[in-house]
Formats: structure tokens, sequence, C-alpha cells
């Protein structure tokens, strides 16, 4: 009786530590700002720095984004996903000199729905990625760019 | 100095927050007049709350377009409420505003 009560303590202790931790270190490596996938040179190499890996493609995440972008400096696009528990939304801009554009979190109660501008390069692919529930999903879609808006 | 503009409107329990700031969004890629590039600065983390609760949170990298746009809703929030924007840059400097929800 009296051993059955020590493991079950030890048990309930290590639980909570690891609990607190989980609830802890996720928050603190979401909210710092990822110096390596921003500064990655490749879409995965960005991929993987931000979140460990490709994402699989999904329906339930929405990237709207013109077909045709005149001015590749001013960009408008807009992704939303109704997948449950999304922790982030990042976009990637796969032939830009850092693919990495932006990453948004999503606090509880906040709607997985954001609108930004972005830059571009040239005509190339727009990733937007959703991490929910600790899986990673995406959407892609190609963007045609008129006149690039990196510089010159 | 305030940078941000903001226009958030309460409807139906949630709050739509469209922001911009008025930000060149160097990239460190474009050359100046001198034929030298330009140092990049851009705004790398932006965070709005309200109430005192996070309510946004951004990571930003160079290809965010200059004068940044954010569009996003969160759930409350109410006419005559105010948010609160922190935000800092890849220089170092920082700065925090506020925003009247209408």
């Amino acid at each position: 009786m009296s051993m059955n009560r020590r493991t079950v303590v030890k048990a309930i202790a290590a639980g909570g530590a690891l609990m607190g931790l989980g609830a802890l270190m996720p928050r603190v490596a979401l909210a710092a700002w990822n110096k390596d996938a921003f500064a990655a040179k490749d879409q995965m190499g960005a991929m993987n720095a931000l979140y460990g890996g490709t994402a699989e493609a999904s329906a339930n995440v929405m990237l709207k984004a013109p077909a045709i972008a005149e001015n590749g400096a001013v960009v408008p696009l807009s992704v939303s996903s109704d997948l449950a528990d999304v922790e982030s939304v990042a976009i990637f801009i796969e032939n830009n000199p850092t693919p990495l554009a932006c990453q948004f979190m999503v606090p509880a109660g906040t709607t997985a729905d954001f609108s930004t501008r972005v830059r571009m390069g040239k005509t190339t692919n727009v990733t937007a990625v959703v991490k929910a529930g600790g899986k990673t999903y995406s959407a892609t879609s190609e963007v045609k760019v008129t006149i690039g808006g990196c510089g010159g | 100095m305030a940078i941000f503009r903001v226009k958030a409107k309460a409807k139906g329990g949630k709050t739509d927050v469209k922001m911009m700031a008025k930000h060149d969004m160097e990239t460190g890629l474009r050359k100046g007049k001198d034929g030298n590039l330009i140092p990049s600065k851009f705004l790398d983390t932006i965070m709005v709350s309200h109430a005192g609760k996070t309510v946004f949170e951004a990571n930003l990298g160079t290809a965010v377009s200059k004068n940044p746009y954010l569009a996003f809703e969160f759930e409350g929030g109410a006419a005559g409420d105010t948010i609160e924007i922190s935000w800092t840059e890849s220089s170092g400097t920082s700065g925090t505003e506020s925003g009247d929800i209408k």
C-alpha cells in the first residue's frame, strides 16, 4: 500500500513537471523571431527551420492570392483556415531571396484569418503553411509577377 | 511617433482590425543613389493586445511590403475599447502605441 502511494505521488510529480514544461516551451518557441528561418535562402531550409519539415497539402487551408500581380512590390495575400486548434500561420514565397515572408501566431480567441501584403521578386509559388494540433498543412498558389518588387 | 494607423470595428461580439504601419521595410538588397546597398531595417515583431490579453502576434521578414498592412479578427472587444500595439524593429528600436475600437 505504502509502495503504491509512493509510486503514485512520484508519477504525479513527474507528470506535473512535464505538463508545466509542455505549456511553457511551445509558447517561448513560437514567440521568438526565428532568425534561421527568416535568413534561410531556400524554401526547404526555411520550412525546416520553422516547422521541422514540409507540410501536407490540405483543402482546409485557404490561400487567397492574385493570379497575376502587376506590381511585385505589393502583392495582397489572405490566408484562412477552418482547422481546429490553429497555432500559427506562415507564408513562404519560393523564389524570393529569403522565402519566409511572415509568420502569424494565433492566440485563443483570434480567428485564423489574416491578410497582408508582400513583395515578390518574380513569378513563383506562394505557400501558406498552417500549424494546427501539432501538424502542418499547406496550400500553394502560383502568382505571376509582371514587375518584380525586390530592390533593383 | 506613432507609425501605425488602426481601423478596428466591433461587430457581433468580434472585432475586426485593419492596421497599416508607415515603414519602409528596407530589405538590405536595394541600392541607394550612391550605388551602395541600403542596410536592412524592417519591423520584425508586432504584438497587439486587448484588455491585457494578446490577440495578435506576428513575426515579419523582409518580404513584407513597404508600409505593412495587416488584418485580423478576434473575439471580444467593444466600441470605445482600446488596443495596444507593441512593435520592434530589426535595428532594435521598439515602440508601443494604441488604437481605438469603433
